[in-house]
């Protein structure tokens, strides 16, 4: 078949209309995002800066750290991950979709809490060592590898890995000669994603890490924020936006064309003998445990007062939580979050599209949106506050910069997780719909649509993850006239009595349940999997 | 009827059709046959306006379809590799068309039970497509193709892979669903036997461009 | 079927929740951040100034910022200005931004930058001096620092050592009461502080050692607390809730960097109440914490702005400061609540630095301290 020579209608209309959706992410990504870095950058970098920054030795050693740490944290995330991501996406099994929302709540919380729960669960040798960091970044990016990877792997012909068993290769064979090379898209994408994560991660560092373990991200905030060294925060934030974008590009490269073959099902299989069951039901506890564990001293802690004599239980933190003002802050988040996550992913989508349907010279565009990874959100977040301060443009206190900010970080992920999908989906499933009479709309809706839905989806809830738990670097973002949930939180942990501690601890399980609603609700959006 | 005049179409320097011409007549199954690489199933994708030809006509049934696109042009295409939508069950490959040419629900679930009994599948209707036989796969192929009556069916390589018993009965059920119906059918093979089993005429596709041999 | 009306919906959900943001956000202003000027005045500066005439005044303040709701009314009721409460982030970002804006500035006043960090405040020239009439009811040891009135003190506190009673007590050992008491061996592995890079309470204690040991003595002395196994961690969140036991029998260790308010917090957040504070202050380990408020140069309302800092001052919002935000007056007027008179120990004569020296040295001395402590 010659499908190289194609000038099918249908493409050749998606080309053409793929032609003008680069338009928006662009406009988007120089207004938040170049200007302001730019215009920050020409006021206040400067070549002492750079002399200083880069003849430091504390932040050699900050860099050595940060790079590091980051493989360190991708390489536990990937082993913890993959047997769950296993599960997930080869089985039909109760609580599938519960086990996959779970997953997801460790990446919405607000860094402060992670590290709250994480100090709960480990012993007090591990508090402020790398391991304790690392540990916590696996933990938080968890549902990276689940969704990523797992929306590749379910489109995996199970008929692939069954053909190399009957060559003769066992099971963990084919695993490393079949499924992973096949999965090699996927994992590039989530790796990439969770180092990027792991080497600007600021809370977590900054509350796992100890002070004594800064990393570039850290030690940006800390000169241009505590210290006031702005030329050397501008030059560390240069180094970082140099080293990143050259890693990602050559990580671009490295994998680009890579995709699974035109094999896909997407079909889950029931686990059936009994050794599945058990494998599928082992592997799927253990990580619910794994997840839980800090979640649950979380519930503890919003429920008991402990002093040196016993512990009881008392409910007045939920008591202060549903009476008080803090309900404002509850809806602030949840409409933030909607907003970030419509942002991101109707953005992401159009990148997506624009680079997998029109002309290959389309792939700056992906290159460009995974730009917002790769800048300090601080500079951002001064960028914007400088940029946009003069009347008619003075949108310092205009509430849709915080849902914005969100979504800028939102979109690189959103288009990491629907891109390789979009890829992948067989260009004859295209002709088959036009020969059958299907308009290039029609071919979208019937055809494309329903094979990336799961997808967007999958990114639509990362993006309100991402808006929900933020803070930390971008809460300078905004001058915030009304408090989203992880500001109340750390305004009430950082005020001395058990009582507020009981209250802040509440306002966590609520943005875990909100979380999860959310997420449950967006997972229910996409259609089922199982034929009717 | 069918008729294809001069048709050319080069790509990336290499002609992969030099002035082809063919004409099929309503009812008339015709097979191309010939060597993998002599441009077979990219003039079936000519026909149903997959590939544009660098020069040359298709007519059906007396509209020139030059700018035309696939699917406004009344033509079933059977996929070598069946192409089947992995996430619609049976049922819901075959009816795709007419969901597409919003045919009543009722009148679709007729057509397709229609369908399904022809190729002898009633009990795999809401059955996922991903646990089909490659039998089974290829009988949902045609079948979803032929559902809506289109003016002419294009098979390309419809057995290929299969195995010879089932190349057999497959041959014979197929060959005597299109007969019934009266379908004109456009069938690209590189095996001669079954063309002749198939068809009405059987064309090697290299002979098409050649001056002198002009098929009517 | 279902999937598309549920999606509908949920777009619908999020179409309205997107449009109605802003006056969501405006409406949670006054009662989130405890601002509250009243809604109608809330409501005039998101329409844009329904009221003719009427000034807002924007007032700039760091998140710790949490007066009782309401406390404005009084004010808008006597001068017809209103006041909107802008909080964002700590001292460090609310100083970093004021630094970048400064001539166009976000707000017109700002509530919350101290004498640790006032240096960097004044030399980008971020405020208009004003002098208010109130300083004469202000200790003069206040004014010190600024001798131009580019800022006028606020509200003053002290961060001292904070010990658990209880485990001294059980243990019968005598806590530490200076700081160089804890380099002793008695307390090796005891004390735990918030990190001078990134906590104000923990540059302050850092501050404090320089004011008792000198610019030369303070390096073997931390070098000394080293050895004796002092915890350094981010912030005083985690120093005071996580890793000290005397707030709520977590942590294992019973000496930490706060204020010398935090004891009164504990009483008064106590559940069920308590009849003594489980904590108490090692007073000749304090260091004086001012806070200030400034006018931002560049305002439009530089007039309505002086007497808004008047207002500030004055006893009205004075006595409201230490039961909300656990600080002391600087008003010699204002009446401290019981629960301070009798659990808060307010230092006769704490460290101090001068301002110009804390401006010449900061950062030198944050880098030296992380060289020492850190590495």
């Amino acid at each position: 078949m010659n499908q190289v020579a194609s000038t099918n209608v249908t493409q050749s209309l998606y080309r053409r209309s793929a032609r003008w959706l680069w338009i928006a992410p662009a406009v988007f990504l120089v207004l938040i995002l170049v200007i302001p870095t730019t215009a920050i950058i020409l006021r206040g970098a400067t070549f002492e800066g750079f002399r200083d920054v880069l003849n430091n030795s504390t932040i050699k050693q900050a860099l050595w750290f940060t790079a590091w740490q980051a493989l360190a944290s991708t390489a536990l995330t990937l082993v913890v991950a993959l047997p769950a991501t296993f599960v997930l996406s080869r089985f039909a099994f109760t609580g599938n979709r519960a086990l996959q929302a779970l997953i997801t709540v460790p990446f919405l919380l607000p860094t402060v809490v992670v590290g709250a729960a994480f100090l709960a669960v480990l012993p007090s040798q591990l508090h402020y060592t790398a391991t304790a960091l690392i540990f916590a970044h696996a933990y938080f990016n968890l549902t990276v590898v689940v969704r990523i990877v797992g929306a590749c792997w379910e489109q995996l012909h199970p008929g692939i890995e069954q053909a190399a068993r009957t060559l003769g290769a066992s099971p963990l064979t084919v695993f490393r000669t079949v499924t992973l090379p096949l999965l090699r898209s996927a994992l590039a994408t989530a790796s990439g994603v969770i180092a990027l994560f792991a080497f600007t991660s600021y809370g977590i560092v900054r509350t796992l890490g100890g002070p004594a373990r800064s990393t570039i991200e850290t030690e940006i905030y800390t000169r241009s924020v505590l210290i006031g060294d702005m030329p050397g925060a501008l030059a560390l934030s240069i180094v970082q936006m140099i080293v990143l974008t050259a890693l990602l590009w050559w990580w671009a490269k490295r994998h680009r064309g890579e995709s699974v073959g035109p094999q896909i099902s997407v079909v889950q299989r029931t686990p059936s003998t009994r050794s599945q069951v058990a494998l599928v039901y082992g592997i799927a506890l253990a990580t619910a445990a794994v997840v839980i564990a800090p979640l649950s001293a979380l519930l503890w802690r919003s429920l008991t007062q402990t002093t040196p004599d016993a512990t009881r239980f008392t409910l007045s933190g939920w008591r202060a939580v549903t009476s008080s003002t803090t309900l404002g802050a509850i809806s602030t988040s949840t409409l933030f979050a909607l907003c970030a996550m419509v942002i991101a992913t109707v953005l992401g989508l159009m990148v997506a599209l624009g680079v997998a349907y029109g002309s290959p010279r389309f792939v700056w565009l992906e290159r460009i949106s995974v730009l917002p990874l790769t800048v300090s959100a601080v500079t951002i977040g001064l960028g914007i506050l400088i940029t946009y301060d003069t009347a008619p443009y003075d949108f310092r206190s205009a509430w849709i910069i915080t849902p914005l900010a969100h979504s800028l970080i939102a979109l690189p992920i959103v288009v990491r997780i629907v891109l390789p999908v979009v890829r992948q989906i067989p260009r004859g499933l295209q002709s088959v719909a036009s020969s059958l009479g299907a308009t290039p709309l029609q071919t979208w809706l019937t055809v494309d649509r329903p094979l990336i839905s799961r997808a967007i989806s999958a990114s639509a809830a990362i993006a309100f993850a991402i808006s929900i738990g933020e803070f930390g670097a971008t809460s300078f973002l905004t001058r915030r006239s009304s408090e989203t949930l992880p500001v109340t939180i750390s305004r009430l942990l950082s005020r001395p009595g058990d009582a507020l501690r009981t209250q802040a601890y509440a306002l966590c399980v609520i943005i875990v349940v909100i979380s999860m609603i959310a997420i449950f609700l967006i997972d229910m959006l996409r259609p089922s999997r199982k034929a009717k | 009827m069918l008729a294809l005049t001069d048709i050319t179409l080069n790509y990336e320097g290499r002609t992969i059709l030099n002035n082809a011409s063919l004409s099929v007549a309503r009812g008339e199954i015709v097979s191309l046959v010939g060597p993998s690489g002599s441009g077979k199933t990219t003039l079936l994708r000519v026909i149903a306006g997959l590939e544009q030809p660098s020069q040359g006509n298709v007519v059906i049934d007396g509209k020139l379809m030059t700018g035309v696109p696939t699917h406004k042009r009344d033509v079933g295409l059977v996929f070598q590799d069946n192409q089947l939508f992995p996430h619609l069950c049976v049922f819901d490959n075959i009816a795709y068309s007419l969901r597409i040419k919003r045919v009543s629900k009722a009148l679709q679930i007729e057509k397709v039970n229609e369908m399904l009994s022809l190729i002898g599948m009633e009990d795999l209707a809401h059955r996922d497509v991903g646990q089909l036989s490659g039998g089974e796969a290829k009988r949902i192929a045609v079948a979803r193709a032929l559902v809506a009556d289109p003016f002419i069916l294009l098979l390309d390589e419809p057995l290929t892979g299969l195995d010879a018993e089932l190349r057999d009965r497959l041959l014979e059920d197929m060959g005597a669903l299109l007969r019934t119906r009266g379908t004109t059918v456009v069938h690209v093979t590189h095996d001669h036997n079954e063309a002749a089993r198939l068809s009405d005429r059987v064309v090697d596709v290299r002979t098409l461009g050649q001056s002198g041999v002009q098929l009517q | 079927m279902r999937k598309y009306l549920l999606a509908l919906i949920s777009l619908s959900v999020i179409a309205m929740s997107c449009s109605s943001s802003t006056s969501s956000t405006g409406s949670s202003t006054g009662s989130s951040t405890g601002s509250s000027t009243g809604s109608s005045t809330d409501s005039s500066t998101n329409t844009g100034g329904a009221l003719e005439g009427q000034v807002t005044l924007t007032l700039l303040a760091h998140e710790s910022f949490t007066p009782t709701p309401g406390i404005f009314d009084a004010f808008t009721a006597a001068t017809g200005i209103a006041v909107e409460i802008v909080l964002s982030g700590d001292t460090g970002q609310l100083i970093t931004k004021a630094v970048l804006t400064s001539g166009n500035p976000e707000g017109d006043v700002l509530w919350g930058v101290d004498n640790t960090l006032l240096s960097r405040a004044l030399e980008a020239d971020v405020f208009s001096a004003y002098q208010t009439p109130n300083t004469t009811f202000m200790n003069a040891s206040l004014l010190l620092d600024i001798p131009g009135h580019e800022v006028t003190p606020v509200d003053s506190g002290d961060v001292c050592i904070n010990y658990d009673i209880a485990w001294f007590k059980s243990r019968n050992i005598a806590p530490p009461l200076t700081l160089d008491a804890l380099t002793n061996k008695q307390f090796a592995n005891l004390l735990v502080v918030p990190s001078a890079l990134s906590s104000s309470p923990g540059l302050a204690f850092l501050m404090a050692t320089i004011a008792e040991f000198g610019t030369d003595g303070w390096q073997p002395y931390w070098k000394s607390l080293r050895d004796n196994g002092v915890m350094v961690v981010d912030g005083w969140t985690q120093a005071y809730n996580t890793e000290f036991s005397g707030a709520s029998g977590k942590g294992d260790r019973p000496i930490v960097v706060s204020y010398s308010s935090s004891p009164p917090a504990e009483v008064i957040f106590a559940d069920p109440p308590v009849d003594a504070a489980p904590t108490a202050v090692a007073s000749l380990t304090c260091f004086e914490q001012i806070e200030y408020a400034g006018i931002l140069r560049g305002t439009k309302h530089e007039a309505e702005a002086k007497l808004l800092i008047d207002y500030l001052t004055d006893l009205t919002f004075q006595n409201d400061l230490p039961l909300t935000q656990f600080v002391f007056p600087v008003h010699s007027g204002a009446v401290l609540p019981e629960a301070f008179t009798k659990y808060a120990l307010r230092p006769e004569n704490p460290l101090r630095l001068e301002a110009n020296v804390i401006a010449t040295n900061r950062t030198a001395w944050i880098d030296e301290w992380s060289a020492i402590v850190l590495k």
